[in-house]
């Protein structure tokens, strides 16, 4: 089943992509018949199964608490599309 | 006295519950090996993990871990030997992956309390639901350039203790006092400076409000980002009488998010409904659970200091202080070890008298802390030495701390100095004190007709004439002597 | 006398060694069959000819000293998802512009170290998201195959499509190839080559572009699997700046070659007899537990009983993490930016003018999947399907050594023939996504040709970290099929 515009729409907008409008009908379809693919999923029976986090395979690590980074900011702001000194920059954001 | 606000209806009861954001204190970011120091030229702090470059990944910061344990500790909760980090997914300009790195279905600690002390005395506990490790945002800056945000990455990754209380607060005092105390403990335990003016502690205010005897909760609004404890306080109390207002006039409160306004003494609705949000937790695939074990926990318990709470009760048993100076004492830890080294082979009650009074005085005065404080410890030991001995009084020893204030001299220096030993000769008060009488035989007969009073006159002519270096005791003894001639 | 494009990865190296040949004439044949074939390839995004020649002088000096490592002077080929310092990387994406990672991915980084050569960055899907190598910014990467029958262009499969093609067609010794789901194992067998899927957290993914992040694993893809073996060794080893990389000794896999399969126990996995499997693939899988029999292998029935639900376990498992993983793509701070007046705005006008429609489709499956009312019933569900799916190996391990199976259920197929319908695109991937979903290793060979003489592939799984007793099983494989045949646009071959 095509999922209806509206919830292509919002689903579009939290993952911020801006959609034409005869673009929000063909991924209705093409996304409804994949959900409608994946739903085979209800007929395994999950009862007492642990959902799995990785592959478990790695020990769990920690880092020690010293500084090894930063202070690179000729390579943090090299790609940047646009920027003003030492900054980013984007357009301006009212809260 | 429960705490109510009288509306148009009568009275209501208001719901307070406080997420507090502590920043941890730590060498390095919670995920990156970038410096977690506050300040920096803007962007320097900042590895390309703190950026979200592509192929960046997190690598989790041990001493993060072990803060979080310890405060965990000091808030006598839970300890999770396993939690997970989860990612919280929303796009914002200062959260360069679109995903803050958060616990949020595991937190490391589970549910704990703090006790405050209220100003009538009593104390009240204060649930804490859970503390949970996060990493905090990016600084949008938006008052450099009429169309433009610049983002200054430098606190993108620091790793915060969320600090999550249950709705038990009940009062704008008890919001004050629980931020308080929470900040004494996490100074006390080293986890966070507290530093609310450099946003090392911000809290969100989660408020409703009810009529005294309702049992279930009305809706709440979230007044995010308040950063002092004042602000709180006055949030709390506007944010309520806004919603009473609501209430009393048919309405019904929307759950939101709100921004508090303390120039306009207001609280203003941050985000339109229509762009609710869905933050799609889920595992961070990025990292495994983590997973400490019962030994390490117990290793950082016995290494804790001393907390507030355990050391207020120990001053009051070991050196005899009230419940009220234990508490201005315990405010912080160098205070109380200031004070623990004075009272140390010193009158301990004396002691604890003359920090609460004039050397906090001197404190205030001077504009300095307890750390840079002008007179050292050992050297108010020393003064109040020369009180138990009968060096000098008190009168002359308040004279004394404020030239050991201005010159940094010992208190002992000052009194050959100026010679300020106090005067124990008999002979010399003796005389000292005829003179007086005889020149106000007036109020010598007053006296013996019955008014008591004067008594205190004569001390007061008779330590004037004597520049105050009289040993009090003997002046009083030798004035009964005389006057009952 | 053979000529320098016929020399496997193993034999140039030991041809260096013995300087039969510089590595700057290997580089410069190698530089020269790119410049003159690549043009109906597309296998390369980025071309990096000069530091090739500089590194391969560079090797020439460590090889007259009887120094370098490993791969001195041997020339490779970078799928364009591994970020290299100073060298443009795009994920075959418009949203990342021209990206210039100011650092090095450790994979690529450790082939540095033993002295490798790179000649350049390689042609995949967009993130790594597809099978045919379609879903490029750059264009598709095309098959050097062809059918006997036929001129039409093929795909090299996907996502590694431009690093299969480049082998296959002797651009390069050997690639690196990233999996997430069949990205290495199914190219490589659509295009006649080998490739390997270590298991999860051999190799690092520091510096990879992700795609998910719980399957992202890089790989070596060579002609035959001496080569990929040598490359393995030199990609893999713990890595510190990687949470999920596996801190255990990487062994000298080249040795495991020798092994043999004597007594070995081979599964086959009686799910995977598929509906409407092609019949040739069903000859080849029935070939390939021939010739592990003959070599003294014992075949084994086992049964890996949620085989079917791979596929859709994989899709929302995948896509919820790459809806995540991709977000960092907004116009800020790299890549591709469409301005407009708001913060929102910003982002999504660059995600929609920089991501490809297949990329976008996952994205918002992925943000579907994940958003609230769907995660239990989507999410949580899959990663417990995940569970039984892993738990599904560990099972049949018990009593065998390796699983045997095809790696794709066809041949390589047209580019007109790509099936409009995303589900049956997605079918691909049928044989290759359980292994990715249980992070065991697995690897394809190329067994024999189609009745259309295209290369088909058949496919090993084995225990976790035990890629050796994989390279020993395929190798058996590589020795009995004696897989000769060339495609037809090939560096040895005379245009
Ligand atoms: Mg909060
Ligand atoms: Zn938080």
């Amino acid at each position: 089943m095509s999922l209806d515009a509206k919830t292509v729409t919002r689903i579009a907008r939290l993952a911020r992509i801006g959609l034409q409008p005869e673009e929000v009908e063909t991924l209705g379809k093409d996304m409804g018949s994949i959900i409608d693919w994946v739903e085979q999923l209800k007929e395994v029976d999950v009862t007492g199964v642990d959902p799995m986090i990785g592959t478990g395979l790695a020990k769990p690590r920690l880092r020690e608490d010293r500084v090894t980074d930063g202070n690179c900011r000729d390579k943090v702001l090299s790609n940047a599309p646009e920027r003003e000194g030492p900054f980013y920059t984007v357009p301006k954001v009212v809260e | 006295m429960s705490y109510r606000i009288t509306g148009s209806t009568g009275e209501w009861e208001i719901v307070v519950g406080l997420e507090v954001h502590a920043q941890v204190v730590s060498e390095a970011k919670l995920f990156s090996g970038a410096s977690a120091e506050y300040g920096g030229e803007p962007n320097t702090h900042v590895s390309l993990v703190d950026a979200g470059f592509p192929g960046m990944l997190p690598v989790l910061n041990r001493e993060c871990v072990a803060q979080a344990v310890r405060t965990g500790l000091g808030l006598e909760a839970e300890i999770n030997l396993f939690s997970r980090f989860d990612r919280k997914n929303y796009f914002y300009a200062d959260l360069p992956t679109g995903y803050q790195i958060s616990q949020f279905a595991h937190p490391i600690i589970g549910q704990g309390k703090v006790l405050v002390d209220l100003a009538d005395g009593s104390t009240r506990e204060i649930g804490v639901t859970r503390l949970h490790l996060e990493q905090d945002a990016g600084k949008s800056i938006h008052d450099q350039d009429p169309t433009r945000s610049f983002i200054d990455l430098n606190r993108a990754g620091v790793a915060l203790m969320e600090i999550v209380s249950e709705p038990d607060i009940r009062s704008p005092e008890e919001a004050g006092a629980y931020l308080r105390k929470l900040r004494q403990i996490l100074r006390y335990i080293g986890t966070c400076d507290g530093n609310m003016e450099e946003g090392s502690m911000r809290a969100d205010v989660n408020v409703s409000v009810r009529k005294p005897g309702e049992t279930e909760y009305r809706t709440r609004c979230e007044i995010k980002n308040v950063n002092s404890i004042r602000f709180v306080m006055m949030a709390i109390e506007v944010e309520a009488q806004r919603q009473i207002e609501v209430w009393e006039a048919g309405g019904t409160v929307d759950q939101e998010t709100r921004l508090f306004d303390h120039v306009r003494g207001e609280t203003r609705s941050l985000r339109s409904k229509e762009d609710a949000h869905d933050y799609r937790y889920f595992p961070d695939p990025d990292l495994l659970p983590l997973v400490i074990e019962q030994s390490w926990v117990d290793e950082l318990k016995a290494a804790l200091p001393e907390l507030p709470e355990a050391k207020r009760t120990r001053l009051e048993q070991e050196y005899g202080v009230s419940r009220y100076e234990s508490s201005v004492l315990c405010v912080e830890q160098a205070i109380a070890d200031f004070y623990e080294t004075v009272a140390h082979g010193a009158d301990a009650r004396l002691a604890a008298n003359w920090m609460l009074g004039d050397f906090f005085a001197a404190l205030n005065r001077t504009g300095r802390s307890i750390e840079d404080s002008p007179v050292s410890a050992e050297g108010l030991r020393e003064l109040l030495g020369l009180i138990s001995d009968s060096t000098i009084n008190g009168k002359i020893a308040k004279e004394v701390l404020e030239d050991m204030v201005e010159t940094g001299d010992s208190a002992s220096a000052i009194v050959e100095r100026k010679g300020l030993r106090q005067v124990t000769d008999t002979g010399a008060i003796e005389s000292a004190i005829r003179e007086i009488l005889a020149a106000n035989s007036d109020k010598v007969e007053e006296y013996k007709g019955g008014k008591d009073k004067l008594f205190g006159f004569f001390v007061g002519q008779t330590m004037k004439a004597m520049k105050g270096k009289g040993n009090p005791a003997l002046v009083n003894e030798t004035l009964k002597k005389l006057l009952s001639e | 006398m053979s000529g320098i494009h016929d020399f496997t990865l193993a034999s140039a190296r030991d041809a260096l060694k013995a300087r039969k040949i510089s590595a700057v004439e290997l580089t410069n044949a190698h530089i020269d069959a790119i410049e003159r074939l690549d043009g109906q390839l597309n296998s390369f995004i980025t071309r990096t000819p000069d530091q090739a020649r500089e590194a391969a002088k560079a090797s020439d000096e460590a090889l007259a000293k009887d120094e370098g490592g490993s791969l001195c002077g041997i020339p490779l080929g970078i799928k364009d998802l591994f970020c290299t310092n100073g060298v443009r990387t795009t994920a075959a994406s418009k949203i990342l512009g021209n990206f210039v990672p100011p650092y090095e991915s450790t994979v690529t980084a450790n082939l540095l170290k033993d002295g490798a050569v790179f000649l350049g960055k390689l042609n995949l899907d967009e993130f790594a998201m597809g099978s045919a190598n379609l879903n490029s910014a750059f264009g598709p990467a095309v098959n050097p195959w062809k059918r006997k029958d036929s001129d039409a262009k093929l795909v090299p499969g996907g996502s590694s499509g431009g690093s299969a093609a480049a082998v296959a067609a002797g651009l390069v010794l050997g690639a690196t190839g990233t999996d997430t789901g069949g990205s290495i194992r199914q190219p490589a067998a659509f295009t006649g080559i080998a490739g390997i899927k270590p298991t999860y957290g051999r190799c690092s993914r520091f510096g990879t572009i992700a795609f998910a992040s719980s399957l992202d694993q890089a790989g070596p893809m060579a002609r035959n699997l001496q080569d990929c073996a040598i490359l393995l060794e030199s990609m893999a080893g713990f890595d510190p700046r990687d949470s999920t990389s596996v801190d255990t000794p990487v062994p000298n896999y080249e040795a495991s070659l020798k092994r043999g399969v004597k007594g070995l126990r081979v599964g086959i996995p009686k799910e995977y007899h598929v509906d409407g499997m092609p019949a040739e693939i069903e000859a080849l899988w029935q070939q390939g537990m021939n010739w592990l029999r003959d070599a003294g292998a014992e075949i084994v029935e086992v049964s890996l009983p949620h085989t079917k639900y791979g596929l859709p376990t994989y899709y929302i498992a995948a896509l919820a993490e790459a809806s995540s993983n991709l977000a960092r793509y907004d116009g800020v701070r790299f890549g591709e930016r469409v301005s407009a007046p708001s913060l929102d705005g910003l982002y999504e006008a660059s995600r929609a003018a920089g991501f490809g429609d297949e990329v976008k489709r996952r994205i918002l499956i992925g943000t579907h999947v994940l958003s609230s009312g769907y995660y239990d019933a989507y999410y949580l569900r899959a990663q417990k399907v995940r569970t039984l799916i892993q738990q599904d190996f560990l099972k049949a391990f018990e009593n065998v050594d390796v699983l045997l199976t095809p790696t794709a259920p066809s041949g390589a197929f047209a580019q007109d023939e790509k099936p409009s319908d995303p589900v049956q695109m997605y079918l691909n991937d049928v044989f290759t996504v359980p292994a990715s979903m249980a992070g065991v290793p697995a690897l394809s060979v190329p067994a024999g040709l189609d009745a259309r003489g295209v290369p088909l592939g058949l496919q090993l799984i084995g225990k976790f970290f035990d890629e050796e007793t994989l390279i020993a099983a395929g190798h058996a494989i590589e020795q009995a099929a004696a897989f000769h045949h060339r495609p037809t646009i090939h560096a040895g071959v005379s245009a």
